[in-house]
């Protein structure tokens, strides 16, 4: 079955054209990576989904339903995302308890202390970092805090934005199995933007390459791992990753 | 030959409510004219390192050393005024994040210009021109539009390649760049490190270069040091760092994800095992 579909998918902040005829299959449980430089326009897409850039035209369907242009509870319940800063997605000011609650409150859910405890355990975090402030966690656990207010709602899809461009390799490791774990555990469907190869190489089954508004190559990460890419842009990404690599 | 930067015993110290929380823990090193790596997690004390060098550790952090000398200039006892025509005339150093550290309110080619300016005094005409060659030696290829552009106008990369020619205009010896990729794509990062190098090697300058990414200070640097928790665990020479001993510097290199990864799990740093305290 398929989870996520975009179909013909033209992105606009404004008058500026972002995004050219995107069109994208994702399969329930798959997990897919959109890979390209700044301004490829792959952020743009999970923003689209997400509904933070309402100006586009095409078809955004998730589980057959096709979004609307505007705020959709029935969507957020099914689909997720989690930010590339957890310094900056965190309110500064909200407990992680408060930060994991708001959204069972948004959307009428009671048994609001079991779930949080819930979710924390399944992430990694310890019952007393609940009542913290995010000044008073490291990178990781942000980023773990972050990732736990995304699953709140028990979503189908999770949308990653470079996930964990801003932790160090050692806290990167930790939270790339994490959600490898929360994949299975929860048979999650992910679509994730990053701009490291290896990291799709491990988490993903999928890659999409972006470049300049357009998919230029669809291709399966046993591909990537025999270096297989086709196109020639593609193949460039390839080998500036596999020069900084040794 | 005469080391450029000599550096024994340096401790940094930040007074905590629970007493004092040393950052950097008795670090020593010498550097020549070559390029240093400095690799480690947050928190390891990498950036202190870079920053006390410049004495641009702040109040109430505390910076004690034996020995602390630059080209023969014992840094130590320099005063604040004294420590100024050294700071980017004879050690600079590039920021992580070119959005925070340019001026927003000033030309591309105000800021580098002034950079110039604050350390000798040069006809407005010979100024106007090194700040076109610095920005072309930094592969900028219209210097005459991009200096007279905002900061807000060019993209990351291009940010990162202006604080570097604005770093190295005066001409330093040693250049300190703590993390000068790490907002960068991958892409660019590789295009602005080889500037870095290329620049380096011409002038025949000191680098430091901090980083949390091993391959990248691997495969840009002669020699390494492995920092972990304000001390140094191992240094060696870049080439050797897979041979590397140390059970931290291994399972740093063992928690990156490679292009052609088969575990399915990565293996994570076990912190307690030779945290000391």
């Amino acid at each position: 079955m398929t989870a996520l579909s975009l179909k013909n998918l033209d992105i606009f902040y404004g008058e500026a054209h972002i995004t050219h005829d995107v069109n994208l299959e994702i399969a329930d449980g798959e997990s897919f990576a959109l890979v390209g430089e700044s301004g490829s326009g792959k952020s743009t897409v999970l923003k689209a989904i997400a509904g933070l850039a309402p100006e586009w035209s095409g078809e955004i369907n998730v589980f057959g339903k096709p979004r609307s242009h505007g705020i959709d509870r029935a969507f957020s319940r099914q689909c997720q995302m989690v930010f590339q800063d957890p310094y900056g997605s965190l309110h500064p000011r909200k407990t992680v308890d408060a930060t994991l609650g708001e959204a069972l409150t948004i959307h009428g859910i009671g048994d609001r202390s079991a779930r949080i405890e819930e979710v924390m355990s399944s992430v990694g975090l310890d019952r007393k970092f609940r009542f913290r402030f995010p000044h008073q966690l490291s990178g990781g656990q942000r980023q773990r805090v972050a990732i736990a207010r995304a699953l709140m709602l028990k979503p189908k899809v999770l949308l990653l934005d470079e996930p964990t461009s801003a932790l160090d390799v050692s806290v990167q490791a930790e939270i790339l199995n994490l959600l490898k774990r929360l994949r299975q555990e929860q048979n999650l469907t992910f679509l994730m933007v990053t701009h490291n190869l290896p990291v799709v190489s491990f988490l993903c089954d999928r890659l999409a390459v972006m470049r300049q508004g357009r998919i230029v190559e669809v291709a399966d990460v046993a591909d990537l791992k025999r270096g297989d890419l086709k196109d020639p842009y593609s193949r460039e990404l390839m080998q500036i990753s596999a020069a900084h690599a040794n | 030959m005469k080391p450029l930067l000599e550096i024994e015993n340096l401790r940094v110290t930040f007074p905590t409510p629970r007493g004092d929380l040393e950052v950097v823990r008795g670090l020593s090193f010498t550097l020549g004219r070559e390029r240093l790596g400095i690799v480690g997690e947050s928190g390891s004390g990498k950036s202190m390192t870079g920053r006390s060098i410049l004495k641009l550790v702040r109040a109430p952090g505390k910076v004690t050393a034996d020995k602390l000398t630059f080209d023969g200039i014992d840094l130590l006892t320099r005063s604040e005024r004294q420590m100024r025509p050294i700071r980017g005339a004879r050690i600079s150093m590039v920021m992580q994040d070119p959005k925070f550290s340019l001026n927003p309110v000033m030309t591309i080619g105000e800021q580098i210009a002034e950079a110039l300016l604050t350390h000798q005094r040069l006809p407005r005409r010979e100024v106007n021109n090194r700040v076109l060659t610095m920005l072309e030696s930094v592969r900028i290829a219209d210097p005459e539009r991009v200096a007279k552009l905002y900061p807000h106008e060019v993209s990351g990369g291009m940010g990162q390649r202006v604080m570097i020619a604005m770093m190295l205009i005066p001409e330093p010896d040693l250049l300190i760049a703590d993390e000068p990729t790490s907002a960068l794509d991958v892409s660019v990062q590789a295009q602005v490190l080889d500037i870095i190098d290329e620049l380096v090697k011409r002038k025949g300058m000191g680098l430091i270069f901090i980083s949390h990414d091993l391959n990248l200070v691997s495969s840009y640097c002669d020699r390494i040091l492995v920092m972990n928790t304000g001390e140094v665990v191992e240094e060696c020479q870049a080439g050797e760092l897979m041979n590397a001993k140390h059970p931290y510097t291994r399972g740093l290199i063992a928690s990156i994800p490679r292009l052609d990864e088969t575990r399915t799990e990565l293996p994570v740093l076990d912190r307690s095992a030779w945290a000391k305290k």
